[in-house]
């Protein structure tokens, strides 16, 4: 292996950081995606896969994902909660891949809610 | 490096490696893969988390929800409900001592809330194993601040602002000692790694070695750089197969990305690493004795002067300082001196790690500011002394250190004040006792261990602590004299002031310190010969109290001479004749009533 510069050194540092800085906290947003049984008959695992690509592809490394049960509302799934920190937190529902895709660059890094799939603001407890 | 949604810390510190959670990892890693979250979820094995008494520990981050003594069966049952459907298993969270209710998180629990992390900065938070993950929190930016952009001055400079002061005990200033180094004009120097922790009860280095071995070898390269030095031996007990494994792929590493080696970072400057393990002798962690060692003689101290800084390894000017004190280099070099310095008491800088252990509730590794108080360390982050039991006393230093009662419970732990009370820091160990301990039993276990590993080179700890242990076996047998706590003190006297080495100079401290703050237990050993712990079995009559006695028959289940008789609704009786002295009716008697 090469030996490595300063500039190496910094360049991995910055790589690695970015995958691992979930472990340090000091998020700005917090994406749940509910993963009840019927979370996941409707397509829930590929709203995450669309979610931790979008954070791999932009190298966003303030933005925490979590999974949360059932929430009650069976015929709204998919659904998902955006909760910019500070702010309350707004509830999607009935949502596929590009929606996902559209909420995640509009509300989680533009700040604006994509009032068309909104269900309401507030979400049930989580850690 | 990819992404994932949710990283498992998998902790794999000693403690928990024996409590199984390398079956864990294994057990994750598959059932993660049955149910497709393979790529979603992340399984990192750290070293030691600290909190080692609720083994096998799990952090899952980025909620931080923390698992306790987890096993294989629990897994199907966790991925599922926690990382399928995102509900934490409430079962397997921390109840604290106190507080009846879950703690989910790990900040909150109380435990950790009062730790500040400095030289452990990277515990439970890095892959051990992964340079990159060191490097991803920092690591190796100190050394090549360092050698980018400051000289060897500068960075003496540095650690003197800081007032870091050896963590293996002594507290010798390790910025004076690093410029003594510096100012003999021989070469080669060497620099040292000292991992012989022997003291009973103590693992801070075993677990920093384990937990975040780049930071040691980065430490010892900035010293290198301050010292003109091209050659670090790290000296490290035998008897830590986890630290020397781990220091090894570290090593490695820190080699393959020219971090070891020749011309590091571009800078034209020099340095390598060796890993030296010891053979298991007490003495070898005195710096004298363990350079001896390290050229392959037999371990023994010698006398100063000349000091190792002028005359050390091979004849050669030599820097040995302990594991923590490498472990707080480069953050002193990263942040600077006065940052270091902004923590702790007048005399004793930035944050001291302990392995604290005994009958207490939280047993584990901490790290707290010079200066916390011992009540805080024993009760808010130990969780207080379990099974309704009293505190007794809190013995710090190993066998160079003290036992100190519960008068001194709101002391400041730094140097000088540990100092003044006839305590020293030591390397770290904290061994909490509860009234169940005999002080003077404690104190004849220190002196045994130190007569075992004397070295036998100087008379005043040959002969003078074996003399201690024969008036101390007296004492405990019932064949004190008063006269004997006057001997005790007189001999211990003498042996601090003659010994050779630091270990002798020290060896007297828990019989001194036990009969400064707990001589009325030595006395009623001496003239009532009764041992009011019940630990002396010679002082112990082995009689049923048949008032106290609650006619429960457990003292009878438990001994396994068939000593004593019982039968419903009437006292035990012991028969004197078959009894071996076991202690077990005593520990089985819930009600104290075997005296």
């Amino acid at each position: 292996m090469a030996k490595l510069t300063i500039e190496d050194l910094k360049r991995i540092k910055e790589e690695v950081r970015s995958a691992t800085i979930l472990r340090e906290g000091g998020f700005r947003a917090k994406i749940n995606i509910h993963m009840g049984t019927c979370g996941i008959a409707a397509g829930a695992r590929k709203l995450m896969s669309v979610v931790l690509k979008e954070i791999e592809e932009k190298k966003i490394n303030d933005v925490m994902v979590t999974t949360s049960g059932c929430a009650g509302l069976c015929s709204r799934e998919p659904m998902a909660t955006v909760e910019i920190l500070g702010n309350p937190p707004v509830k999607y529902c009935d949502l596929n891949e590009e929606r996902m895709k559209e909420i995640f660059v509009q509300h989680v890094l533009n700040g604006v809610i994509v009032e068309a799939y909104a269900l309401a603001r507030g979400s049930e407890t989580t850690y | 490096m990819k992404t994932y949604r949710t990283h498992l810390m998998v902790c794999a510190g000693t403690g928990c490696v024996s409590c199984g959670s390398l079956n864990l990892k294994d057990r994750l890693e598959s059932e993660l893969k049955d149910r497709g979250l393979s790529d979603e979820v992340k399984v990192v094995i750290t070293g030691c988390n600290g909190f080692c008494a609720e083994g096998p520990i799990m952090v899952v981050y980025p909620e931080g929800i923390f698992y306790k003594k987890l096993s294989p069966e629990d897994i199907p049952f966790l991925v599922e409900e926690h990382f399928l459907k995102g509900r934490p298993v409430e079962k397997f969270l921390y109840t604290g001592s106190a507080i009846k209710e879950k703690v989910p998180l790990l900040k909150d629990i109380p435990f950790f809330q009062y730790q500040v992390l400095r030289a452990l900065r990277n515990r439970g938070l890095i892959d051990a194993e992964n340079i990159d993950e060191y490097i991803a929190r920092d690591g190796y930016a100190a050394l090549s601040k360092v050698l980018s952009s400051m000289t060897p001055e500068e960075v003496i400079q540095e650690v003197k602002i800081s007032g870091l002061r050896g963590r293996g005990g002594a507290g010798f200033p390790t910025g004076l000692k690093w410029e003594e180094g510096r100012r003999y004009d021989s070469f080669p120097k060497y620099i040292i790694c000292n991992g012989d922790e022997g003291d009973p009860g103590a693992f801070m280095d075993r677990s920093v070695l384990e937990a975040d071995p780049h930071s040691i070898l980065e430490g010892m390269t900035i010293g290198g750089y301050a010292l003109d030095a091209h050659q670090g031996h790290i000296y490290v007990r035998a008897e830590y197969p986890l630290a020397i494994h781990r220091l090894n792929l570290a090593i490695e590493q820190a080699r393959n990305y020219g971090l070891l080696g020749k011309d590091i970072l571009g800078s034209g400057f020099d340095f390598d690493i060796s890993i030296y393990p010891g053979a298991g002798a007490f003495v070898c962690g005195e710096s004298t004795a363990l350079m001896y060692s390290l050229e392959g003689k037999r371990g023994m101290p010698r006398i100063k002067p000349p000091r190792s800084t002028e005359a050390g390894l091979w004849g050669q000017p030599t820097v040995l300082n302990n594991v923590e004190t490498f472990a707080n280099v480069p953050a002193i070099l990263l942040n600077g001196g006065e940052w270091f310095a902004s923590l702790g008491t007048g005399g004793s800088k930035g944050t001291k790690v302990f392995a604290l252990t005994g009958t207490v509730s939280n047993v584990g590794l901490i790290e707290v500011p010079m200066g916390t108080t011992l009540r805080t360390i024993v009760y808010d982050i130990g969780g207080g002394i379990p099974e309704k039991r009293e505190f007794k006393a809190v013995q710090i230093g190993g066998p160079s250190g003290a036992c100190l009662p519960v008068s001194l419970l709101d002391i400041e732990v730094d140097f000088d004040s540990l100092d003044k009370a006839g305590a020293m820091m030591g390397s770290g160990g904290l061994v909490v006792m509860n009234d169940s301990t005999c002080m003077v039993d404690t104190a004849r276990f220190f002196t045994d261990f130190s007569v075992d590993e004397s070295c036998g080179k100087c008379v005043p700890c040959r002969v003078g602590m074996k003399v201690m242990l024969n008036i101390l076996n007296r004492i405990v047998e019932g064949k004190g004299e008063m006269e004997d706590i006057e001997r005790l003190k007189r001999l211990g006297h003498h042996i601090k002031e003659t010994s050779h080495c630091g270990l002798g100079k020290t060896a007297p401290n828990p019989v001194l310190s036990t009969i400064r703050y707990f001589r009325n237990e030595y006395e009623t050993h001496i003239i009532e010969k009764r041992c009011p712990a019940l630990v002396c079995a010679d002082l112990i009559q082995f009689r049923v109290d048949s008032e106290k006695c609650k006619m429960c028959g457990l003292c009878k289940k438990a001994c396994p001479m068939e000593a004593i008789t019982w039968e419903k609704k009437t006292p035990a009786v012991i028969n004197l004749e078959k009894c071996i002295r076991c202690r077990s009716c005593i520990q089985a008697c819930k009600f104290g009533a075997i005296e």
